[in-house]
């Protein structure tokens, strides 16, 4: 029966992980600013088309 | 050509216009921005969100402080040889656009490394190589595109301000344990190891120390560091003799602790670890629900973030010099430029002042001084620059002095008792009585069971639910208010304007609008030439009395004029087909001595003929009337201005009758005012807008600022109520006085579970299992109750 005490333990050391993930997130400021990396993570997508259009305008340049 | 906007800062520029690259922009400013960014393919900008750009302002010189390099040191987070880290304050940070042009600032320049803007506190962090760049190009690069940062004495003072984490952490502590303790107690809920008749579970019973044990583990930390706010709290309110709602918290808390540990150690039953965590953890929820506000607020200003951080002295070689303000000596040779705020008292040596103390004084008229008059810190220079010689430090002058005054060390929750824990009160004597009669009855009939039935009438009647109706009602009603451009600063403010019963209002700015006045003619009509004529001199002025006067004026043909002069602090001049006329201020325009009148006037002659003068009112805020009218009712009413009694006939016939107008009150007599109805022991709310209200605002028991820009600088206050707002300023009073109704309504609820809990506490049957159940049921039932009542009451108010 001291399946019990391996299984308690998993779970307990799975739990204290997932604590310390979260005690470091804190740290790291993860919870300061909720707001600004949901608009920020729209960006993305936009800029790659952005790239791309200032190579076409770099191809452009010398012919001016 | 009607709704032609400026494409980058939305203006209407129907009168003027730049065009540019088939786009129209109000000003140059605007095209330059539009044009830096074009090149630099930040065009984007325009596209995320349709004109959301500023108009860049001169800042010429304003910035040369930035050079100094013990000043660039307090301001960066972090300086070497290399690279510097800046966070900067930027009030204009408004949409998505912004965030993005911001984290792109290395394409404008490549001495930029990384930029990360903090949307809900407006700041944008920069850190940048220094070896070609240096602070000031920084800001002036943001200054050019319309991003200004925000720089005041105040950045420099407290250098960084660490975000406190303690709750998050408690909350995270408490949680895990809550979730974990639960888990283990899950044989108990199904009674499986103790149940041996119906077979029962051997193995669950022979290992059940093992579950108990890692429940005491898990709650130590929730006892002894989660919690540990409550016992601190309520052993200082034990100390001052007060019986806060936290005490019977803090007994209940140790009673469950005490109680489960001596249940395992005898083996007696399980414990209540799951109630104890529990507990905590939904307490600390709503500490953590009331707490979140507006992060790109401050309501702690004092006149430290209207300061700039230096200023330019002129040495004996007649050399200018940035010299910070707590540097600056008696007797030092001050350069104010235009615009500029002197930040000490000092005598006018040379230049045209013409200072406004609006935010100081409330006076809304700019004052003119001669060289040898006295000048005052917190003015505001209009008119070219000056020069001034400082005759007090910065610390004793006579504004910042106000700020020695010990309503300003004072903080307002501490004298102040709120609902919660005047309940908490009552309730504490009434559980400790109902404990100590149910133990005196077990007692008597079975004494076995008297310890038991004491310490679980102190565990089910801890009063988790009841503390939990004011956090989620109040934090509810702060979010719905700041929906409605109300930004309090805390849940307590809501209680303390649900009991005011006397509100005293200060004009300039409070109740008056900054921006617009209506000019108002007296003397001779004017012909038609002659309007004309007064039109286009107009048009050509930039002044904003002008700009004014012009917007009023029907004349609508646009002439060039033959001639065109602007005397600084006089007046203008206009000539054409041998017509002239002056506008301007009575001495420039006519030779004739004129009483001085209290309110701005524009005087006019044509041809060397007085003609007359416009007179500009203040434009008091829509609605003005209306709040006054509806507020009397209720309350008492008055007004307290810094000002002059020019308006004092207007005001008498906008306000209620008998409504007492107070004019020329300085600054300190506001705070005594305030003091002194406190004495006859009313509740006052003052509604103020600049740094002369600061003492009554601090003073009063409500003190709310009212802002045509919440972004811009607001005194210390407890609340700011944007202006477009203003009308429904008596409306959130009645808002709040419903969220405590709400409140008492919760209790009730709260109560009644308390009733059945006490129910099985007292008969001597509470079962862990029943307390499981209970607490969170009570808990989660008055949270659901506070949130949906708030949110009906919020779709009410407009």
């Amino acid at each position: 029966m001291s399946v019990i005490y391996v299984l308690l333990a998993i779970s307990i050391v799975v739990a204290i992980l997932f604590f310390i993930a979260f005690i470091v997130s804190v740290k790291k400021g993860q919870y300061d600013d909720s707001y600004t990396p949901s608009v920020r993570m729209l960006f993305e997508d936009e800029l790659v088309i952005e790239k791309s259009s200032e190579e076409i305008k770099i191809d452009k340049n010398p012919t001016k | 050509m009607d709704g032609t906007n400026c494409y980058h800062c939305g203006e209407d520029c129907d009168n003027f216009s730049v065009d540019f690259d088939e786009k129209h922009f109000c000003c140059h400013g605007c095209k330059t921005v539009y044009e830096i960014f074009a090149d630099n393919d930040l065009s984007y900008y325009y596209d995320l969100q349709a004109a959301a750009g500023a108009t860049p302002k001169a800042i010429k010189g304003k910035y040369d402080f930035l050079d100094t390099d013990s000043i660039v040191e307090k301001l960066t987070e972090f300086k070497d040889d290399k690279l510097q880290l800046i966070n900067l304050y930027i009030p204009h940070i408004h949409c998505s656009s912004c965030i993005w042009v911001l984290e792109n600032l290395n394409k404008l320049n490549s001495s930029i490394r990384n930029s990360q803007v903090d949307f809900p506190k407006k700041t944008v962090r920069i850190s940048y190589s220094s070896s070609k760049f240096s602070l000031k190009d920084l800001v002036l690069l943001l200054a050019k595109i319309g991003y200004e940062p925000y720089i005041s004495l105040d950045d420099y003072d407290n250098k960084k301000k660490s975000v406190n984490h303690e709750l998050i952490y408690k909350l995270g502590v408490a949680g895990f344990a809550f979730g974990n303790v639960m888990f283990l107690s899950f044989p108990d809920y199904f009674d499986l190891p103790s149940n041996t008749p119906s077979g029962g579970e051997f193995w669950l019973n022979q290992y059940q120390d093992v579950f108990r044990w890692l429940m005491f583990i898990f709650s130590l930390p929730v006892v002894f560091y989660a919690s540990w706010g409550y016992f601190k709290s309520a052993f200082k309110g034990l100390r001052s003799r007060v019986l806060n709602i936290d005490v019977p918290i803090a007994l209940g808390i140790v009673v469950l602790f005490l109680r489960s540990t001596i249940d395992i150690v005898f083996e007696l039953g399980p414990g209540f670890f799951d109630s104890l965590t529990g507990l905590v953890f939904f307490l600390l929820l709503g500490r953590f629900f009331q707490q979140k506000t507006y992060s790109f607020l401050s309501f702690e200003r004092d006149y430290k973030s209207y300061f700039p951080i230096a200023v330019t002295v002129i040495n004996s070689e007649k050399e200018e010099r940035t010299t910070q303000i707590h540097d600056i000596k008696k007797g030092d040779r001050l350069l104010i430029r235009n615009e500029e705020l002197i930040p000490v008292d000092g005598i006018l040596l040379n230049g045209n002042a013409r200072i406004d103390y609006s935010f100081v004084t409330g006076e809304s008229e700019p004052v003119r001084k001669k060289s040898g008059d006295k000048v005052f810190a917190g003015g505001k220079q209009l008119n070219g620059a000056i020069e001034i010689e400082a005759s007090k430090k910065i610390s004793q002058s006579y504004l910042t002095q106000l700020w020695s005054n010990s309503v300003f060390q004072k903080n307002k929750a501490d004298t102040f008792q709120t609902l919660t824990d005047s309940i908490g009160k009552r309730f504490t004597i009434v559980v400790l009585s109902i404990a100590i009669i149910a133990t005196a009855f077990w007692l008597y009939h079975e004494p076995s069971k008297a310890m038991n039935v004491f310490t679980a009438v102190l565990i089910i009647a801890c009063p988790c639910a009841i503390s939990l109706a004011a956090p989620f009602t109040l934090g509810n009603m702060l979010r719905i208010f700041g929906r409605k451009k109300f930004y309090l600063k805390d849940t307590q403010t809501i209680e303390q304007l649900a009991q005011i019963d006397t509100a005293i209002f200060d004009k300039t700015g409070t109740i008056t609008t900054s921006k617009k006045t209506i000019p108002i003619y007296q003397g001779s009509s004017l012909n038609k030439d002659e309007e004309l004529l007064l039109k286009n001199t107009l048009r050509a002025s930039n002044h904003i009395l002008s700009r004014s006067l012009y917007r009023i004026l029907d004349a609508n043909d646009i002439i060039t004029l033959d001639t065109f002069e602007e005397y600084l602090g006089k007046g203008i001049e206009g000539t054409k087909d041998n017509n002239h006329i002056k506008v301007g201020s009575s001495d420039f325009v006519s030779k004739r001595k004129f009483h001085e009148t209290i309110n701005t006037a524009v005087h006019i002659s044509s041809n060397d003929n007085y003609k007359g003068k416009f007179i500009f009112y203040n434009q008091y805020r829509d609605g003005v009337s209306e709040v006054f009218k509806t507020m009397s009712k209720n309350m008492k009413l008055a007004i307290l201005s810094g000002d002059n009694e020019g308006e004092k006939l207007r005001l008498e016939k906008l306000l209620p009758k008998l409504t007492p107008l107070y004019f020329n009150k300085k600054p300190e007599h506001k705070l005594e005012f305030i003091k002194s109805l406190q004495e006859k022991d009313k509740k006052v709310l003052m509604v103020g807008d600049g740094l002369n209200d600061a003492g009554a605002l601090a003073q009063s028991n409500v003190g709310i600022a009212i802002s045509e820009n919440v972004n811009v600088f607001s005194p210390a206050c407890d609340g700011i109520l944007d202006a477009s707002k203003f009308q429904q300023l008596y409306q959130y009073i009645l808002a709040s006085k419903k969220a405590m109704r709400i409140i008492k309504l919760s209790f009730v609820l709260s109560l009644l579970y308390n009733v059945i809990g006490l129910y099985f506490a007292i008969t001597g049957q509470l079962e862990p299992v029943i307390a499981a159940i209970l607490m969170p049921l009570s808990s989660i039932s008055v949270v659901a109750f506070a949130t949906v009542m708030t949110n009906i009451l919020g779709r009410k108010i407009k």
